[in-house]
């Protein structure tokens, strides 16, 4: 076996076992021996099911054989973010409150790739809940960066980021309400795509702001990302607020779109602290590739950008609050073993002081308070108001431009407990990302270069339910240079 | 002093649909616990609700028949607090924008006996809106067990204004409101069943006061007469505490149906901090005239309006119309049969409301499965009318036996022989012989006393062998004797 | 502004169903006062006849027909249940 195996591509691994020159068996074994390889190093997984992965690789080798192989995606395995729901499997979310629960039903998600034949492999780790920028508030483990393991990978879904860096799975899905599938695919020099809210459905996705939050790919390049999103996307009727639309043919889309010549937009906004962004640079090379190529490359604005990140943790947090009150201790989670007997709420406040980590507290708590009584109005309905103007900028800017370029992130990846002491800190670098799950549009990470050694990434914004075009633009890219050909050394 | 009471009622009615209000899994009541539950009903880590159709068509089509309003759109909020019953831990519900504003419900109040209709009165509604139930505690020694069967069951909330003022009116707004929900087959109503569950908030004031007095919520109403009985209880009780110069204070009561009296559940608490918010699973409801007109249009003709449609088009009287209208398919059946002849409708009306439901009750059987028809019903009351039988020999041996076969009247008369062999002429000579034999009563009745014919009714039954109709021998006698 | 309002950190912890150790209270408390400091710069804006946006893209009217669908089998619904007895969930006696 090709010492490189783990870290081809989904598309040429899809392509080896279409030319049988390769078994999805030999391939999962190929990715268990990476795994197990780096994972000391990496730490991305919170469980992993051998016997499961390799049962998924044989039936996907017999379907071959008998000639009816499912897609694209029929043997590859594909890594979970452990806060989607895979029947059979543990659902942890990271958290003490789920450390034993085994889901008894599938995510809309996962019953999508199990129709496509891919081998579900692994629960990656994230911050609790999804809460977090780092994957330091994982209950489990701290994920390290595969750049430079004293590192974050970023978050919440680190654990999936880290694994597609590190080979560990030829791509993996993520969660993203506020840049958690684009801050940490920046980190880690991988590709990471949030679709339009309502693109794909929520439906086994342990809600942490539902909605803000979508699922979406994180692979090692743009074509696997328009795979995966393909084989995860459409209108799901368990989910209302999935959206009725059809959705196009991805890649075909974006091959058709090769070439165009693209109106872009920089939000001055963003770019505003240039100088002192140190991730800054190679963002700056990437929008001259563009010019370059002949794209019209323009300013616009987007004036509320400043009060999206106070709207997005009124509305995040009154959201979670609500969305984590059913982990109380009574049906399915942890329960404390003592509390008091005579007050008849204690089993709660006990079960989630002890299932709860800091952060889960912090944002539920904040959450509890801004829709107290009194409270409604001057917070989450002020926010629900201010989202509409954020909402109303970017739809103002996609009348002028075909998509927004940016950074995915002020800075790359820090280093462990750097920033844990400082919750609005932490919450102050999620400034990039967070305005498209609050606009509900599409947003991608994509690898532009290197600050100090870690990658860094460039964030596309699209106009809603054309991804494609974002994906057209990001291939551009990715086919001129070499960065998704760039690989950790573990 | 004199005192009034002040009533208001919060009715939960759940509507009666095949899946869940925020789930496609089945609802419905009796079965093994946690049998019915899915992810949503479990409230599991990712599980989403989606909204039923028949739950939104259940509540507009009530709304409509309790005479409201409903707003072009309406939206879905959360309601949260922790209890183990709620999976979530938060109820789906409505804040500010319910599906139906406003309304009201007629009653009626017992009239001064049972033949006379009684005072009718539009009781104002506030709202109603729809939500999901929650599951069922079940309470031991030593804990509780949680059954989620009946979590997320479509469960409509009517809300009255403070509006009523006796036990007896809080009683008939129940009524009213079950009636219709049955005769538009939006819920069966059946409080054994939790279908139907009421709250009560009751106040009382010196009367003559504006403002409200100081008002408990009195809960575990567990049936329409423990409305009525629990109420009244309360208004006496709190009465004498007022008139002892006791202030009331806020608090929540029970109902102990047992025992015959309220007790004191908990004192006022913390307020409530529902922190109520959009709910941001579900997208709001828009409700247009075409949708609205068609359920409409699925409104059978209700209750009060039958009961004075059935007096005045088959001068049906009061008492007999309180029997069958309450029942839809009851007073359909009578229907059925009366309007074919209207003026035959008060025999078919007392032979439905009397015999018909003695016998269906003697026999433990419903009137789906009842062989006699309304046809053959009618065709009964017109063997009467032409005074085949009489109208005792009908109820007493031809109907229980129609009851029985499914025969038709004449197929019981023909069986059993029960007509009579003789024409009218061959009556007249009995009565005859009957005059010329009874020359006392004879007198009598010519005296004046008009009871005395009866003496001759006997002998001619008698050469009949009770064939003869008791009405035709009396007229024949007349005429004999003038 | 901010430094007037503070949370009242056992009110709204008691609310959230957590119970929190003193020292978590103060930190906490001090936290989100910066957080809540933060936040309140949305007072700044005017946003007079603006509609809140609930829904990023928003429609009318989405719900299944009543038609059931499976169910959970009891074993796989209680499987995950800290304390069952007779098909059901134990929980301490709450008072109703």
């Amino acid at each position: 076996m090709s010492e490189e195996l783990h870290y081809k591509s989904a598309s040429e691994l899809s392509e080896l076992l279409g030319k049988k020159e390769l078994s999805a068996v030999e391939l999962m074994k190929a990715t268990i021996a990476r795994t197990k390889a780096v994972e000391d190093k990496v730490a991305a997984f919170n469980s992993y099911d051998e016997a499961d992965a390799l049962k998924q690789a044989e039936a996907s080798d017999a379907r071959r054989a008998a000639g009816e192989a499912l897609g694209p995606l029929d043997g590859i395995p594909v890594g979970i973010k452990d806060n989607l729901a895979v029947n059979g499997q543990p659902l942890t979310c990271s958290s003490k409150m789920l450390e034993k629960f085994v889901s008894p039903y599938d995510a809309t998600c996962i019953e999508k790739l199990k129709t496509e034949g891919a081998v579900l492999w692994g629960r990656l780790n994230l911050d609790e809940f999804a809460m977090g920028s780092s994957t330091e508030n994982s209950a489990f483990k701290t994920t390290s960066n595969p750049w430079n393991l004293e590192c974050i990978p970023g978050g919440s879904s680190g654990g999936s980021a880290a694994a597609t860096a590190a080979g560990q799975a030829a791509m993996t899905l993520g969660s993203d309400t506020g840049g958690s599938i684009r801050q940490p695919a920046s980190h880690c020099g991988v590709v990471g795509v949030k679709p339009t809210y309502g693109r794909v459905s929520r439906y086994g996705l342990a809600a942490f702001a539902s909605s803000l939050d979508q699922i979406g790919p994180v692979t090692r390049n743009v074509k696997d990302a328009a795979l995966l999103l393909q084989a995860i996307s459409g209108h799901d009727e368990r989910d209302s607020t999935s959206y009725r639309i059809s959705e196009p043919n991805f890649l075909a889309s974006m091959e058709k779109q090769r070439g165009r010549k693209w109106t872009l937009g920089l939000p001055k906004e963003y770019f505003a602290n240039a100088a002192s962004t140190p991730a800054m640079e190679p963002v700056l090379k990437a929008i001259e590739f563009y010019r370059s190529l002949g794209c019209e490359v323009k300013e616009v604005s987007l004036p509320h950008t400043d009060y999206a990140v106070a709207t997005y943790y009124i509305i995040a947090t009154a959201e979670a609050s609500s969305n984590l009150a059913r982990y109380d201790g009574i049906r399915y989670t942890h329960r404390a073993e003592k509390f008091d007997t005579k007050d008849s709420v204690d089993i709660y406040c006990q079960s989630r002081a002890e299932g709860f980590g800091e952060e889960v507290k912090r944002r539920v708590i904040l959450g509890t308070y801004v829709l107290s009584s009194g409270y409604y109005d001057a917070y989450y309905l002020k926010a629900q108001k201010v989202r509409t103007l954020i909402r109303q900028d970017f739809e103002k800017a996609f009348e002028e431009v075909d998509a927004l370029l940016t950074p995915t992130s002020p800075t790359p990846a820090f280093k462990k407990g750097e920033k844990s002491s400082d919750p609005l800190s932490m919450y102050l670098s999620d400034i990039y990302t967070i305005s498209a799950n609050l606009a509900g549009i599409p947003g991608m990470s994509l690898p532009c270069g290197y600050s100090d050694g870690l990658p860094v990434g460039l964030q596309i914004l699209g106009k809603p339910f054309q991804e494609d075009e974002m994906l057209s633009i990001a291939n551009e890219f990715e086919a001129a240079h070499g960065f998704k050909d760039q690989h950790p050394s573990l | 002093m004199e005192y009034e009471a002040v009533i208001g009622l919060e009715v939960h009615v759940q509507i009666k649909a095949e899946s869940k209000i925020f789930s496609r899994v089945r609802a419905g009541y009796g079965h093994e616990p946690n049998k019915l539950v899915d992810p949503v009903v479990m409230g599991l880590p990712g599980a989403l609700p989606v909204m039923n159709k028949a739950a939104l068509d259940g509540i507009i089509k009530a709304g409509l028949a309790l005479n409201c309003t409903i707003p072009e759109t309406c939206k879905w909020d959360r309601k949260n607090y922790f209890y183990p019953d709620s999976p979530n831990n938060y109820q789906i519900t409505q804040y500010d924008q319910p599906i139906c504003d406003g309304g009201y419900v007629e009653i009626e109040l017992p009239g001064d006996t049972r033949a006379v209709m009684g005072e009718h009165k539009k009781i104002a509604l506030t709202r109603i809106h729809l939500e999901n139930d929650v599951g069922k505690l079940n309470h031991f020694a030593e804990d509780s067990l949680v059954d989620y069967n009946r979590a997320f069951t479509s469960l409509m909330e009517i809300v009255s204004e403070p509006d009523m003022h006796s036990g007896e009116e809080a009683f008939a707004f129940l009524t009213a409101i079950r009636q219709t929900m049955i005769y538009c087959g939006i819920s069966d109503c059946d409080m054994e069943k939790g279908q139907m569950r009421a709250d009560a908030n009751i106040s009382v004031r010196p009367v003559g006061q504006k403002e409200l007095g100081q008002k408990i919520e009195l809960k575990n109403l567990n049936s329409i007469t423990g409305v009525k009985n629990g109420i009244e209880y309360e208004i006496k009780r709190q009465t004498r505490e007022l008139k002892k110069g006791n202030p009331i204070t806020q608090a929540t009561w029970r109902w102990n149906a047992n025992l015959g009296q309220t007790e004191m559940m908990r004192e006022k608490e913390d307020a409530h901090d529902y922190r109520y918010f959009p709910d941001p699973d579900l997208m709001p409801v828009k409700i247009d005239e075409d949708w609205k007109s068609r359920l409409f249009a699925e409104i059978p003709e209700l209750p009060w309006n039958k009961q004075r449609r059935f007096m005045e088009e088959y001068e049906l009287p009061y008492s007999i119309t309180s029997v069958l209208v309450p029942d839809r398919l009851l007073s359909e059946w009578f229907e059925a049969a009366a309007k074919q002849a209207p003026k035959l409708a008060q025999s078919v009306g007392n032979l439905v409301a009397n015999d018909l439901l003695r016998e269906l009750s003697e026999a433990g059987q419903a009137l789906v499965d009842c062989k006699i028809t309304p046809d053959t019903l009618l065709g009964l009351v017109k063997v009467v009318e032409k005074g085949t039988i009489p109208k005792n020999v009908a109820n007493k041996d031809v109907f229980p036996e129609m009851f029985k076969t499914g025969e038709t009247a004449e197929e019981v008369i023909e069986r059993k022989g029960l007509k009579a062999d003789f024409d009218e002429g061959q009556v007249k000579v009995w009565c005859q012989e009957a005059i010329d034999e009874n020359p006392k009563p004879v007198q009598n009745y010519k005296d004046g006393n008009e009871k005395a014919l009866n003496a001759l009714l006997g002998p001619v039954m008698k050469k009949s062998r009770g064939k003869a109709n008791p009405q035709v021998v009396n007229k024949l006698i007349r005429e004999l004797l003038s | 502004m901010s430094e007037e309002k503070h949370i009242d950190i056992d009110y709204t912890a008691k609310l959230a169903r957590i119970n929190l150790t003193d020292a978590e209270k103060e930190k906490l408390s001090s936290q989100l006062d910066s957080i809540i400091g933060y936040v309140e710069k949305l007072e700044e804006l005017d946003t007079s006849g603006v509609e809140p946006t609930a829904h990023p893209h928003p429609v009318y009217n989405v719900w299944q027909e009543d038609v059931v669908a499976s169910e959970l089998s009891i074993e796989e619904a209680l499987k995950n249940a800290p304390a069952q007895r007779d098909n059901m969930i134990v929980v301490p006696k709450v008072v109703d």
